[in-house]
């Protein structure tokens, strides 16, 4: 747990703008990532160069497999830069779990995922208001048409609930979670390994070769994760976005 | 009469809570991952569109196991 909390800090100690480890390797993912971008895409050509095509590629993912296919055409085209900065943010940030020497994603403390959640929040509360109006928004999410009378009273607290609380808190737990234990186990299975080979004696040693095997399995796995997170961070964003813009549901 | 302790057990037992934490989201998601498949099946054409929606609803799903892990740490 140690880790999760007092970081020894490496840079302006005491100060607001306090730097440990983790908050580095966050700063050094996003930084990887604007070059990435940059490089691949300073002199965009109509016949792509290798690394424009592999940016492109990874754009058009965001934009056809997220924001066309859950947002439609006109409102794709507009939450696009929205939902692809968060798409590649979360992933840059994930994906240092797996780095050497970095070994911890940087979304695996609460610091960015809440952040990222109550963006989130912020963008599609703006996306309804701004779509519908503040009456019409609030009148479709907590009071939905088509059904009988009494039953908002069970209804409209539910759906507040829903809507208002648990969406921001549910997406942020979510990727904060599953970076956080995707970390608990790799620790887990190296942990041992290096209990196995160097403490223990014997026949016991044996252990130490599958929990070695496991840890390697784990951290594809990771890989996955990382991925799939990124891409479900951003997915929920846009159906909540959706959500919002609908004119009725 | 006097009561006497024969074995005694220190230490924390929110751990096991991810074990059992792990029983309905596991069933959860099985049931939304064959019904994909099996809709896939079906319609091979509709099968980008089925895998949007199967993340979604893994994703909520997935969460309350989550939720299990997360209370040991804010139980300790």
């Amino acid at each position: 747990m140690g880790e999760f909390l007092g970081l020894p800090a490496l840079f302006f100690e005491g100060t607001p703008f306090e730097i440990n480890r983790i908050i580095l390797v966050r700063l050094i993912a996003v930084a990887v990532m604007l070059l990435l971008f940059w490089l691949g895409l300073r002199k965009a050509r109509r016949v792509p160069t290798r690394g424009q095509s592999i940016a492109e590629m990874a754009m058009e993912f965001v934009k056809v497999q997220i924001a066309d296919q859950i947002l439609g055409e006109k409102f794709g085209r507009r939450y696009l830069p929205i939902l692809a900065s968060l798409f590649f943010g979360i992933i840059a940030m994930n994906l240092t779990g797996l780095i050497p020497f970095f070994n911890m994603a940087g979304t695996a403390i609460i610091g960015v995922p809440l952040t990222l959640g109550l963006f989130a929040y912020v963008v599609f509360i703006h996306a309804g208001i701004k779509e519908l109006g503040a009456r019409k928004f609030f009148k479709n999410s907590l009071l939905p048409s088509g059904v009988p009378v009494p039953i908002y009273l069970i209804l409209t607290p539910v759906e507040f609930l829903n809507i208002f609380i648990v969406r921001p808190l549910s997406l942020a737990l979510r990727l904060l979670l599953n970076m956080m234990v995707g970390h608990l186990l790799l620790v887990l299975c190296f942990a041992a390994t290096h209990f196995f080979f160097f403490t223990a004696d014997g026949w016991l040693s044996l252990f130490g070769v599958g929990t070695l095997l496991a840890g390697f399995i784990f951290t594809l796995v990771e890989l996955l994760v990382a991925a799939l997170q990124a891409y479900v961070f951003t997915l929920l964003t846009a159906v909540y976005i959706q959500q919002a813009v609908a004119e009725e549901h | 009469m006097d009561t006497t302790t024969l074995a005694e057990i220190s230490g924390n037992i929110a751990t096991v809570g991810y074990g059992l934490a792990a029983i309905g989201p596991g069933i959860g998601i099985g049931i939304v991952a064959g019904k994909t498949v099996e809709a896939m099946a079906r319609q091979p054409e509709m099968a980008g569109r089925l895998q949007t929606t199967m993340f979604i609803g893994i994703a909520f799903t997935e969460l309350l196991g989550f939720i299990g892990v997360a209370t040991f740490f804010i139980f300790q």
